[in-house]
């Protein structure tokens, strides 16, 4: 038996050995550094999110309805008749958010040990372009239960093209296909969810890991693992396999993840309106808004953003641009930090402090998007003073403080070159920490 | 022998016409599939005016119409309503609706043709939400200074009984007006004011 399936082995590798070669190159002999700690699972576990999503999303296209009149009661239909079909949509709203709690989390990595820096520029870029199309793929996968969330965040998010200067209203027109968000923006929303997303993301995590494995991994200490080679193999003395070491390692994240994601996807799917939001149950309606909307939780540090920005020029594309912004600032990271230190163990108290501050103004923003603006009331000042009438076009307190985090989540970025280059870093040492 | 010297300029020249045709070509191959995205002939098609019966309207109360899609609201505003309207225009972006979009015979103090009666489109001019009736009473939500108006639940903008926006909101104009007319005393026409009047 054994010899027989030798035998198929070597008539198959004889006729394609890159198979063989690959899993050398990208699991069996690809040398990772040997300490890697708890921040490197959540890479191979975007990969795992990644699977359950695409499984999970092909079952459900099998009984959805992409058309304005059948989506809400066809969503109906998959979580009350379809056999298992709850089980399904959960997996998959779960997945949505934990893909994204995933990601933001193998994105801090990258600021921790700073991943991003010479060599690794290209890794990070590609990376930033899966973190933008997921938040595609999230957007227009959000319209198609077409409940009033689906409804209103589509509208809200079009309408953000719809303010660019000059072309932003065809824009917004072609988008969504007809004068407002109707069956033709829902029609075509499945297919980029279903078809032309996927591949994208599909094709650029192939890139990403291509990119990283020619560079290398990079560590928490930052430690160039390439520079002490072991003079007879030639392997980094402080690099072991991937495979095993990794793969098994790695599994028993994937474990302790799927016990988190089963948990919340049994006992608590709508996690208090985060995950699913509750406005969401009640069919799409053109002609009322919800009385309270927010984009789900992972979208919503931008959103604050947005609203922060006051209009001008009679225009709100300041807003619009300062949140783009926002996003598109990731891609400079790699030139922007000019510390001669990759890691944050090395690195001085003003890359500590700046990351701090920036982490906590992060989360604040997505706090505040969550909420109305009026949730933290007003400031008691008199609409005479002068205080009233020059400083404060609005009394809104949570406005203001949105208005201050959007402040340190660009000077975080912006004030970068400046901050890291007068850091006062700590020698790197040549190997790995014991 | 140099590599200058080694290259074939016909050849190269043709590769590179090729090149540039074929680039062309595939331009042009992408013209049916984003075009196949702009609004269908039916889409295009829809959208007539709509007709609305304005006596059975409390005074103060909202209407919504659907026109083209979007909601329509008819207001009918009492006269507290139309009072307050003078009493904001300090705080206002644009109190004499220079910027804002509405046909010339609401281009007036109260934005309509009557004051009693507000049509306007129901779309915030952020980001295209549909703010809400909040009266005067709902000042312990909308601050001290809450004369009555709309607020819109997306991003927090706020506008008076006119449409017109208060400063510091994130939306930049006053609500559109569309076009409308009086078929009757008793009866709007919305979307077209060509017909009677």
């Amino acid at each position: 038996m054994a010899a027989r399936l030798t035998a198929l082995w070597e008539w198959f590798d004889s006729r394609m050995p890159t198979l063989a070669s690959e899993w050398r190159k990208h699991a069996s002999e690809y040398y990772a550094p040997k300490n890697f700690n708890f921040w490197y699972y959540f890479g191979s576990l975007a990969l795992l999110v990644l699977v359950i999503q695409i499984v999970s999303g092909i079952f459900l296209t099998m009984h959805y309805k992409p058309d304005a009149n059948l989506a809400f009661g066809s969503v109906e239909y998959i979580m009350r008749d379809v056999s298992g079909g709850w089980i399904l949509r959960y997996i998959h709203s779960t997945g949505a958010s934990a893909f994204f709690i995933v990601v933001y989390l193998h994105m801090f990595r990258g600021l921790l040990y700073g991943s991003y820096q010479r060599p690794r520029e290209l890794v990070w870029i590609f990376g930033v372009l899966i973190y933008l199309t997921l938040m595609g793929e999230a957007f227009f996968g959000y319209l198609l239960p077409w409940g009033q969330m689906s409804y209103w965040g589509a509208q809200v998010i079009v309408n953000l093209f719809g303010t660019i200067p000059l072309i932003g209203p065809d824009l917004a027109l072609w988008i969504r296909g007809d004068y407002v968000v109707g069956d033709a923006t829902l029609n075509r929303f499945f297919a980029l969810h279903v078809i032309a997303f996927p591949l994208v993301l599909l094709g650029l995590v192939v890139v990403h890991l291509l990119a990283l494995h020619d560079v290398g991994s990079n560590n928490p200490d930052g430690v160039d693992i390439k520079k002490q080679k072991d003079p007879k193999t030639g392997h980094p003395l402080d690099g072991i396999p991937f495979h095993p070491y990794y793969t098994v390692k790695d599994l028993v994240g994937a474990i302790v993840f799927l016990a988190l994601f089963c948990s919340v996807m049994f006992f608590t799917p709508e996690v208090g309106g985060y995950f699913l939001e509750y406005n969401n149950f009640i069919p799409a309606d053109s002609l009322k808004t919800p009385s309270h909307i927010a984009p789900v939780w992972y979208f919503t540090p931008y959103y604050t953003i947005l609203r922060a920005v006051p209009p001008l020029f009679d225009s709100q594309f300041p807003g619009v641009l300062a949140m783009g912004i926002a996003t598109l600032i990731l891609f400079f990271l790699p030139w922007l930090d000019r510390s001669p230190v990759k890691s944050i163990r090395y690195r001085g108290t003003l890359y500590r402090s700046a990351l701090g501050i920036f982490v906590v103004a992060f989360l604040v923003l997505g706090y505040l998007g969550t909420e109305p603006t009026t949730v933290w009331g007003q400031f008691a000042v008199r609409e005479d003073s002068w205080i009233g009438k020059y400083l404060l076009d609005t009394k809104e307190v949570a406005t203001w403080v949105g208005r201050f985090c959007t402040v340190i989540y660009f000077a975080f970025f912006f004030a970068m070159p400046w901050y890291t280059a007068r850091d006062q870093c700590r020698p790197v040492p040549q190997r790995v920490a014991e | 022998m140099s590599e200058e010297k080694s290259i074939d300029r016909v050849r190269r020249n043709l590769v590179i016409a090729t090149s540039v045709a074929g680039g062309a070509a595939t331009v042009g191959a992408a013209v049916p599939f984003v075009t196949s995205m702009w609004p269908s002939e039916r889409a295009k098609a829809a959208g007539a005016p709509v007709e609305v019966d304005i006596s059975r309207i409390e005074p103060g109360e909202l209407r919504v119409v659907e026109w083209r899609g979007k909601p329509v609201w008819v207001v009918r505003r009492t006269k507290e309503m139309v009072d307050s309207l003078k009493a904001v225009e300090g705080r206002l972006t644009d109190p004499a609706s220079k910027s804002s979009d509405q046909p010339e015979y609401a281009k007036n103090d109260v934005r309509s043709r009557k004051p009693e009666f507000m049509v306007m489109e129901g779309v915030c001019t952020h980001l295209g939400c549909s703010p809400q009736m909040k009266p005067a009473a709902a000042k312990a939500e909308m601050g001290a200074d809450w004369t009555g108006g709309f607020y819109c639940p997306c991003h927090g903008s706020k506008f008076d009984y006119a449409g017109r926006v208060f400063r510091g909101a994130p939306a930049p104009l006053n609500l559109p007006v569309p076009q409308y007319t009086y078929l009757s005393e008793t009866t709007i026409l919305i979307g077209d004011d060509k017909k009677g009047a």
